[in-house]
């Protein structure tokens, strides 16, 4: 059965390129691209794994990363974080929300597919 | 015959005598027990110095002379006293509160403490006075010869009489008047030598005339026909000199030195005014009272050409009344040494303070702080002063060889003082009187009486050569010393008088008109001036006792109870009575002073005691430097107060400019931060996508063409968002240059128009535009401001969300300025989000629009570059913006 990875994430060709990628190696891609309704997307699609951008409109990847930590369901739920801001300052803050793997944009397809990888597999 | 020796004994037994009252009449001031010395009797008959041995032997000699005209001697200080009392209640008065210990010191005083003129009075008085006490020394040797003529080997005496009188009346002086600093320059023992020989003068006096006139002349109704039958009795009064010399008189009663020791600085208590105004005149009257009978008499018994001057010795003596001749030359003695002896303590003060003080200290660079050292130099400077100013008049005595007549030295000499008056009365009741006029005034009387009287004095041909006395200075007859301006004829004294009173009157008003006072004079011509107002009723010494009490109450508060208990006892052993309060000696106040000093500043301290020993109010000079010191102190404290404020302004600066700091580079932080990701997001997709294009053997052609697409259009936005945050740096440094051109708005709305719709799939957005209204020449950055609308323009076509966009541009021109206006028909932009549109990077969109949320920051600074504004426009459907460009700018088609 085929792993479920849920996108959220605003730039449309981003959206495009991560989706091409994961698809291509064999996994079910849904995404959004609303931060304030990206909690309730994750509660129904109940992903695999989450790959979550910050800077999203109407919420934060931070916030939407913390409300998920504190619900049960979701509480373990494998999250990586991407964000265009590469600061150690962001990656700190990341690492408190409860992120799993956290990687700057630019990155690389294979590492990105490598990091999906493991987060997938306990 | 009395020898000369008997009478070098009965001058040594007198002198000795005095001696011991002086002695003895010290001895019960320190105990605090002579309250009789201080009686108002006693400072009557200390005025009495007034009557020298001038008028002891010269007021015989002037009746047998000139007649009554020796009253005027008399009548001057009477009229003083009895009508002017209450100038001499207000010199007093002044004298006290001021601590005045010199008419010197009372002229420097009341005009700003002016040394100047301090030094002027005293040589002016130490000129006046030089004759004086010369004339005193001559009597003394005078009345000497009377009695020694026939002893041959007394000749080499007698030629030293002077001499040693003069030694013999330094050496008492300086014992008596030198005996210590009081504060008060108050000498009682001097005082009460002086009234002994007042009564013995009087006394000498009174027994000669009733020798005369019931011995010799057999009973009052004879006395009265024989001075009928005299010259004397037709004399003619002439009523200018008559006039001339009791106003001279009256001047000098004020102004000598003396006389200004004795009824001001010497004076206890200024109630004893009260009986010297009747007691004195009424001496000065019994004194004159047997001259004319002693005249008269003299002339009919003595042979032609015999010295009327010593008729009071000689009379007697002729009529072998040895005992009474004796009494009448003690009399006289009496006469000349206190007169002497007064003199020099006021002149030595005069000299000491004022001139040889001054210098000493100029010297030495010594502060004015009165210390143990300073005491001394000040004792040294006035016992060589002392004996400076009687050798003075020795000299003068010796080179002038005694040869003029006994009256007219005297009328120099009060001539010459009277140049004190204007300068002493316009101070004591004139505020505008200013230091300018009194030294013009001063100046101007000296001069004349110097040039017209003193220096004539010396007898033609002395000083001033017989050419210039006949013909005047520099041959010029108006000149002449006797004849000033052409007046001729008038008596020498008169004439210098009026001369010189003219002069120094007119020179006094005119100067102190004019000129300004100084800020001190101004201060001491008021208290000078108004002094009833500012002291109370001068109070006399009260008891050593009750003074040491209320100066341990006064300490204990100031240094604390142990440290001015322990201060006393040390002084009290120290002064010899361990165990009882000290006594207020000079030097234990000065003790106590400088430990005071210690505490609350040295002039507070003088102040203080000050206020308690001798209960006088406190001076100006005391008060101003107690204000002197109360501001330095306030001084002091607002200027720290000046520091701290300082130092927490700067503090509250740095505060400031720290968290305008730390705002700024959070700002600074979150624009990077913000540029980062602006920069990161085109690149994500352009290295994913070239990722996947470069193993991507599984795409189809039109993946990959659509790919490619996509990194370019990212590239596109790559550069554009570089273009622009260059754009925006280089307008917000203020760099930009403008390139201003003429150019018509429609031409510039075209372009814009067209550069903004370039890049979108087909016209999707409609332009309402009115061409006529936008037929204008405009003056400006053509390029930038077409910027502007295509910033708007292309903003409208990307946001507007209506189903059929359009974009209304429309073109106002006012007086002022031109108004273009774009509103789309779109939901336009949130209340909230209208402040924030033209910050950068604030897109608050939800879409993708491309752009990274620099357009309209770039555009207000474009804008307000050209000197307009932009601004959202509210009250519209769409989203609206408004760009006013000045009308300067703006010219109409032609």
């Amino acid at each position: 059965m085929p792993k479920h990875v849920l996108l959220i994430e605003d730039e449309p060709n981003i959206i495009e390129a991560i989706s091409f990628i994961l698809s291509r190696d064999g996994w079910t891609v849904n995404t959004h691209s609303n931060g304030t309704t990206a909690v309730d997307t994750v509660h129904a699609r109940r992903p695999d794994v989450l790959i979550l951008d910050v800077m999203l409109p109407g919420k934060s990847g931070y916030d939407i990363l913390r409300e998920l930590r504190e619900h049960p369901e979701t509480e373990g739920l494998p999250v990586l974080m991407l964000t265009a801001r590469g600061q150690t300052k962001d990656r700190e803050m990341a690492e408190r929300a409860g992120v799993n793997a956290f990687m700057a944009k630019p990155f690389s397809n294979s590492e990105m597919l490598e990091m999906v990888r493991s987060l997938s597999t306990p | 015959m009395t020898t000369l020796n008997t009478l070098v004994a009965v001058c040594l037994g007198y002198v000795l005598f005095l001696f011991v009252v002086a002695f003895m009449a010290e001895r019960s001031a320190l105990r605090g027990n002579g309250r009789w010395l201080r009686s108002p009797l006693v400072y009557t008959l200390s005025l009495s110095i007034y009557c020298t041995a001038w008028t002891f032997y010269g007021a015989v000699g002037s009746a047998a002379r000139t007649g009554f005209e020796y009253l005027t001697i008399y009548l001057g200080p009477s009229l003083v006293m009895i009508g002017w009392w209450w100038v001499l209640r207000k010199l007093v008065r002044i004298g006290r509160t001021q601590r005045i210990t010199s008419v010197a010191d009372l002229i420097s005083s009341r005009y700003g403490k002016s040394n100047l003129l301090a030094i002027g009075v005293t040589i002016l008085a130490v000129v006046g006075t030089t004759p004086y006490i010369a004339l005193q020394l001559q009597s003394v040797t005078l009345s000497f010869q009377v009695f020694g003529t026939p002893a041959p080997a007394a000749d080499a005496l007698h030629d030293y009489t002077a001499l040693w009188v003069a030694v013999g009346l330094a050496v008492f002086t300086v014992i008596f008047g030198t005996r210590n600093l009081d504060a008060n320059e108050r000498h009682h023992g001097v005082v009460m030598a002086i009234a002994v020989e007042a009564v013995v003068k009087l006394t000498a006096l009174l027994a000669v005339g009733v020798f005369v006139v019931w011995g010799l002349s057999g009973g009052l109704s004879e006395t009265l026909a024989r001075i009928d039958a005299s010259p004397l009795g037709h004399w003619q009064m002439e009523g200018g000199r008559w006039a001339g010399i009791t106003l001279l008189s009256a001047a000098a009663f004020l102004c000598l030195p003396r006389m200004f020791q004795v009824l001001v600085v010497e004076s206890d208590d200024e109630t004893h005014l009260r009986t010297a105004s009747w007691a004195f005149p009424l001496y000065l009257m019994l004194m004159s009272l047997f001259v004319v009978p002693i005249a008269v008499v003299g002339l009919d018994l003595m042979p032609a050409g015999s010295n009327p001057d010593l008729f009071v010795l000689t009379v007697p003596l002729s009529q072998g009344q040895e005992g009474l001749a004796l009494l009448s030359f003690l009399g006289g003695f009496s006469s000349a040494t206190s007169m002497v002896i007064v003199a020099a303590i006021a002149l030595s003060t005069m000299v000491s303070n004022h001139i040889v003080m001054p210098i000493w200290l100029r010297f030495t660079g010594g502060g004015a702080s009165v210390s143990g050292d300073v005491r001394h130099v000040v004792l040294v400077s006035r016992r060589l002063s002392i004996a400076g100013v009687v050798g003075l008049g020795y000299v003068y005595y010796a080179v002038s060889g005694g040869g003029t007549a006994l009256a007219t030295i005297g009328l120099v000499s009060f001539a010459g003082l009277a140049q004190v008056l204007p300068a002493m009365l316009g101070g004591i009741f004139w505020r505008g009187a200013t230091r300018v006029g009194a030294f013009a005034g001063l100046t101007a009387g000296f001069g004349i009486w110097l040039y017209t009287l003193f220096l004539p004095s010396f007898g033609s041909g002395m000083i001033l050569p017989d050419a210039l006395m006949q013909n005047g200075l520099f041959g010029l007859g108006w000149l002449r010393p006797y004849a000033l301006f052409g007046i001729e004829g008038m008596d020498p004294v008169l004439h210098t008088l009026f001369w010189s009173m003219a002069f120094n009157l007119g020179a006094f008003f005119l100067a102190s008109l004019v000129s300004f006072p100084s800020p001190l004079e101004r201060l001491q011509g008021a208290q000078f001036v108004n002094i009833f107002q500012h002291s109370g009723a001068a109070s006399s010494w009260s008891g050593g006792v009750v003074q040491s009490e209320d100066l341990m109450i006064m300490a204990q508060r100031i240094l604390g109870a142990r440290e001015a208990q322990a201060l006393f006892a040390r002084e009290a052993e120290r002064q010899g009575h361990p165990g009882a309060l000290p006594e207020t000696s000079p030097d234990f106040l000065e003790a106590l002073e400088r430990e005071l000093a210690g505490s609350v500043g040295a002039a507070t301290a003088h102040a203080m005691v000050g206020q308690i020993v001798g209960g006088m109010s406190v001076s100006v000079e005391d008060l101003m430097a107690v204000a002197d010191e109360t501001a330095q102190m306030m001084e002091y404290s607002s200027r720290l107060e000046a520091q701290s404020a300082e130092l927490s302004r700067t503090a509250r600066q740095l505060r400031e400019a720290n968290a305008k700091l730390t705002r700024l580079s959070v700002q600074k932080d979150a624009f990077l931060s913000q540029i980062s990701h602006e920069l990161r997001t085109p690149m994500t997709s352009i290295r994913a996508f070239s990722e996947i294009l470069r193993d991507g053997s599984a795409l189809g052609p039109e993946d990959q063409a659509k790919y490619a697409t996509i990194i370019q259009d990212e590239a596109i936005r790559l550069t554009r968002l570089l273009d622009d945050l260059l754009d925006l740096s280089v307008l917000e440094n203020g760099q930009v240059s403008l390139n201003l051109r003429q150019g018509l708005l429609c031409d510039v709305l075209d372009r814009a128009e067209a550069a903004a719709l370039a890049y979108t799939d087909g016209p999707r957005l409609q332009i309402n535009r009115d061409r006529k209204a936008e037929t204008l020449v405009l003056n400006t950055d053509l390029d930038r401001l077409s910027q502007v609308f295509i910033n708007l323009i292309s903003n409208a076509d990307k946001y507007c969300d209506a189903a059929q966009p359009e974009l209304d541009i429309r073109v106002v021109q006012t007086a002022e300025s031109l108004v273009i206006d774009f509103i789309d028909n779109g939901s336009g932009v949130s209340v909230e989000a209208r402040d924030v549109i033209f910050e950068k990077f604030a897109r608050v969109s939800d879409g993708q629009a491309g752009g990274a949320g620099l357009g309209l920051a770039i555009s207000r600074q474009i804008v307000t570059r050209l000197g307009g504004a932009i601004t959202y426009l509210t009250g519209q459907k769409g989203a609206a913006f408004r760009v006013i460009v000045p009308q300067g700018m703006a010219l109409a088609a032609q």
